[in-house]
C-alpha cells in the first residue's frame, strides 16, 4: 500500500484523453461495418432489372414487398431450382399472397388501406408466367397499386 | 511533465482529436441517405366481367408483342427495343382525325385517331423474361412522359415530371399542392395512359 502513497499533495493528475478518439473511431467503424440497410433476409436471388422512367417509392409505411426469384444455392436442395416468391422471410406459394396482403392490410392503420402499394421486387431472369400469377392474385384481393421496383439505369444502348 | 524526456519531441495535445472524430461521425450520419426504392408505378385493372367490351378500331391499337425469346413484334412488324419509344410516340401523337389540336404527329389516317382513343396493348408470353418486360414497360412509359413533358412545357413552362415531383415533395405546402393538382390532371387528360395488358399466352 505504501507504494501508492508516495505522492502526497498536489492536484489529481489529469486523465489522459488521448485514447478517446481511438474509442470513438472504433465505435464508428463497428457501426459502419455492422449496419445492414436491409429489412429482411432474402432466400432468393434478387437482381432487379434496370429502368430509367422511375418514380421514387417514399413512405415505407405504405409499401409491402413481394420478392421473386430463384432460390439461393444453399436453399436449392430444399426448394428446387424453379423461381419462387418470398413473402416476409419465407418462401411461399403464389396462393399465399392473399393471406399475406390481408395480414399486411390489417397491420396498418385503416386510412392507409387504399394507398397501400405493393412493390414487386422480381429478379430479372424470372419468367413472366410467375409475374402474371402474382398480378392475378393481387387483382383478386384488390391490391391494385403496384410498383415494379427496379434499379436506376439505361434500358437501351 | 515535458521536462522529463528532454530529448523527445514535445507531446502533442490530442484532446481535440475526439471532437474531430465526433464531427466526422456526425457528418456521415447526416449525409448518409438510405437508398429509397424506385420503380415503375402501375395500376392493375380490377377483376370484373366486361359484358360487351368497347369497340376499338384496329388502327387505334398499338400492339406490342414480346415472344419467349424476348423479341418484339410491334403492329405485326419485328422491331428493335431502341426504336420502340419513337414508334410509340409517333403512334400516340398522330392525331389522324384532326380533333387533336396539340398533336404534332404525321396525321396519318391509317394510324391512331387521337391520343384519347389510342390504346397500347402489351402482350407477353409466359416464357418472356421479366427484364425484357420491364424494358418494354419503361420505353412505353417514357413515350407517355415525353409527350406529357412537351405539352406541359408549352402550357405551363415546366415539365410534367417537375410538376409531379413538386406535388409529391413533402416540403410543398398544401396551398401550392392544390394549385398544381389541376395542372397535372389537365396534362394527364391530354395524353391519358391507356396501356392494356392482355393475359399471357400459354403454349
Amino acid at each position: 500500500m505504501s507504494k501508492f502513497k508516495k505522492k502526497k499533495g498536489g492536484d489529481v493528475p489529469a486523465i489522459s484523453t488521448a485514447s478517446l478518439p481511438d474509442i470513438v473511431f472504433m465505435l464508428l467503424f463497428f457501426f459502419m461495418v455492422a449496419t445492414v440497410m436491409k429489412d429482411n433476409d432474402l432466400k432468393i436471388q434478387n437482381s432487379l432489372p434496370k429502368a430509367d422512367q422511375v418514380t421514387k417509392l417514399e413512405k415505407k409505411d405504405r409499401v409491402m414487398f413481394i420478392f421473386a426469384g430463384k432460390p439461393h444455392e444453399k436453399y436449392r436442395s430444399q426448394y428446387g431450382e424453379g423461381a419462387r416468391i418470398q413473402l416476409n422471410d419465407r418462401l411461399s406459394d403464389v396462393s399465399e399472397i392473399r393471406n399475406f396482403v390481408l395480414a399486411e392490410r390489417a397491420a396498418r392503420p385503416p386510412e392507409l388501406e387504399n394507398v397501400l402499394t405493393t412493390s414487386l421486387k422480381v429478379d430479372k431472369e424470372v419468367k413472366m408466367g410467375l409475374v402474371t400469377e402474382i398480378k392475378q392474385e393481387l387483382r383478386k384481393v384488390e391490391a391494385l397499386k403496384i410498383n415494379y421496383t427496379t434499379n436506376q439505369g439505361k434500358v437501351t444502348n | 511533465m515535458a521536462r522529463k524526456n528532454r530529448a523527445g519531441a514535445p507531446e502533442v495535445n490530442a484532446g481535440s482529436m475526439a471532437d474531430i472524430a465526433f464531427l466526422l461521425l456526425i457528418f456521415f450520419l447526416v449525409t448518409t441517405t438510405i437508398q429509397t426504392d424506385q420503380g415503375i408505378n402501375r395500376k392493375l385493372p380490377p377483376i370484373e366481367d366486361v359484358i360487351d367490351p368497347p369497340e376499338i378500331k384496329e388502327k387505334n391499337i398499338f400492339t406490342v408483342l414480346i415472344n419467349k425469346n424476348d423479341q418484339l413484334l410491334v403492329d405485326d412488324r419485328p422491331m428493335d427495343l431502341n426504336d420502340l419509344r419513337q414508334a410509340a410516340i409517333d403512334f400516340l401523337d398522330n392525331g389522324g382525325d384532326g380533333t387533336c389540336a396539340y398533336c404534332k404527329g404525321a396525321r396519318d389516317v391509317t394510324s391512331s385517331d387521337n391520343p384519347d382513343k389510342a390504346v397500347i396493348s402489351l402482350q407477353n408470353d409466359a416464357e418472356t423474361s421479366y427484364e425484357a418486360y420491364i424494358s418494354v414497360q419503361n420505353e412505353l412509359v417514357a413515350a407517355y412522359y415525353f409527350l406529357r413533358d412537351r405539352e406541359c412545357m408549352a402550357k405551363y413552362g415546366k415539365t410534367f415530371r417537375e410538376l409531379e415531383a413538386m406535388f409529391d415533395d413533402p416540403k410543398t405546402r398544401d396551398a401550392q399542392r392544390e394549385k398544381i393538382e389541376p395542372l397535372i390532371k389537365d396534362i394527364q387528360a391530354l395524353f391519358p395512359q391507356k396501356l392494356s395488358e392482355a393475359e399471357p399466352k400459354r403454349n
